[in-house]
């Protein structure tokens, strides 16, 4: 058991890293581009501008003072 | 040769060799501490394991269908690349130390020095074991690149030529070094790599989603220069962002 989690906590370090949000904005950008290019749309453009604002979301959150970070809610 | 196979292959000899310079470290700061024989048994033996992996796995790979394959390759390259980039854009601007080879070779060489002396196997396990495990987890992410490069590009050969090269490339240097390759300019290649492989993940990624790129291949050239000018930008940025309060609080 122990040998399964630390087998995917590395695959999950090496996939996903430090920024899980990074990952989510990753599948969320393809998602919305597989729906809308089987439906008509060739959204080449969509990927790239989606990739640029979670990278750029991702290093505001890296930066931000420690005193600044939103309180989490658990509900 | 296409565009986008003369890419595929100059970014798995990128890759590859950063990745290689930090396991060459590894390798240099133990053998050169407690010997060479047990170090290079197990840098070999991790080796072996790799080149194992890179072909079993490539060529079942061939049997997944393109599409889903560039679907599934894009979205893990895009995950992968995107935190090489983001380490690589907060290096840049100050936010984070810059990765030095010379620091981690001293620091290899002292723990080799303190470590005890074990053998099993007629080896000096120590060596063997540091050495096995740095070449297999630097190399692991030269065996994923080349899969996802040779792969999604249909190029697996090519790619793992340009790995090749790059073993090459870095063994010489090092011996005729002989020491860290701490001139190299590793935290620039780190940033082109992260460039590279986000581009080819988006590249990959849309086309696997059903994406028609406008210029098919060439855009390719466009989605790294769109990269390259949004990591120029966020460096920008976060230096301004960086200077800004320690401004603030001079004048203050």
């Amino acid at each position: 058991m122990r040998y399964l989690r630390s087998f995917g906590r590395f695959w999950w370090n090496f996939i996903v890293g430090d920024d899980w949000h990074v990952a989510t904005g990753v599948a969320v950008g393809l998602g919305v581009t597989y729906v809308l290019t089987h439906n008509g749309v060739n959204a080449w453009w969509l990927l790239p501008a989606s990739v640029a604002l979670v990278l750029g979301e991702s290093l505001r959150r890296a930066v931000r003072p420690r005193g600044q970070e939103q309180p989490r809610r658990f509900n | 040769m296409s565009t986008g196979t003369i890419l595929v292959v100059a970014g798995a000899f990128l890759a590859s060799a950063v990745e290689m310079v930090e396991a060459l470290t590894i390798v240099l700061g133990v053998g050169v501490v407690r010997g060479w024989r047990s170090t290079l048994i197990g840098a070999g033996a991790a080796g072996i394991v790799l080149a194992i992996l890179v072909a079993a796995l490539g060529p079942a790979l061939g049997s997944i269908p393109i599409g889903t394959l560039r679907l599934v390759v894009g979205a893990l390259l895009l995950a992968f690349g995107l935190q090489w980039l983001r380490k690589a854009i907060l290096r840049s601007s100050g936010y984070k130390e810059l990765h030095d080879e010379e620091e981690t070779f001293q620091s290899e060489r002292m723990q080799a020095a303190a470590a005890r002396d074990d053998r099993r196997a007629g080896l000096d396990w120590y060596s063997f074991t540091v050495a096995f495990k740095g070449v297999l987890l630097e190399g692991l992410e030269v065996v994923f690149i080349v899969i996802a490069f040779g792969s999604a590009q249909g190029q697996l050969g090519l790619a793992a030529a340009g790995a090749g090269v790059a073993l090459v490339v870095v063994v010489v240097a090092g011996v005729l070094a002989k020491g860290p390759l701490s001139r190299v300019p590793e935290n620039t290649i780190k940033f082109v790599v992260g460039l590279l492989l986000t581009s080819f993940g988006c590249f990959w990624g849309a086309e696997g989603a059903g994406v028609d790129w406008p210029a098919d291949e060439l855009s390719l050239l466009g989605v790294i220069a769109f990269f390259a000018l949004v990591s120029l930008v966020l460096v920008r940025a976060l230096r301004r962002r960086r200077v800004l309060p320690a401004t603030a609080g001079a004048g203050a």
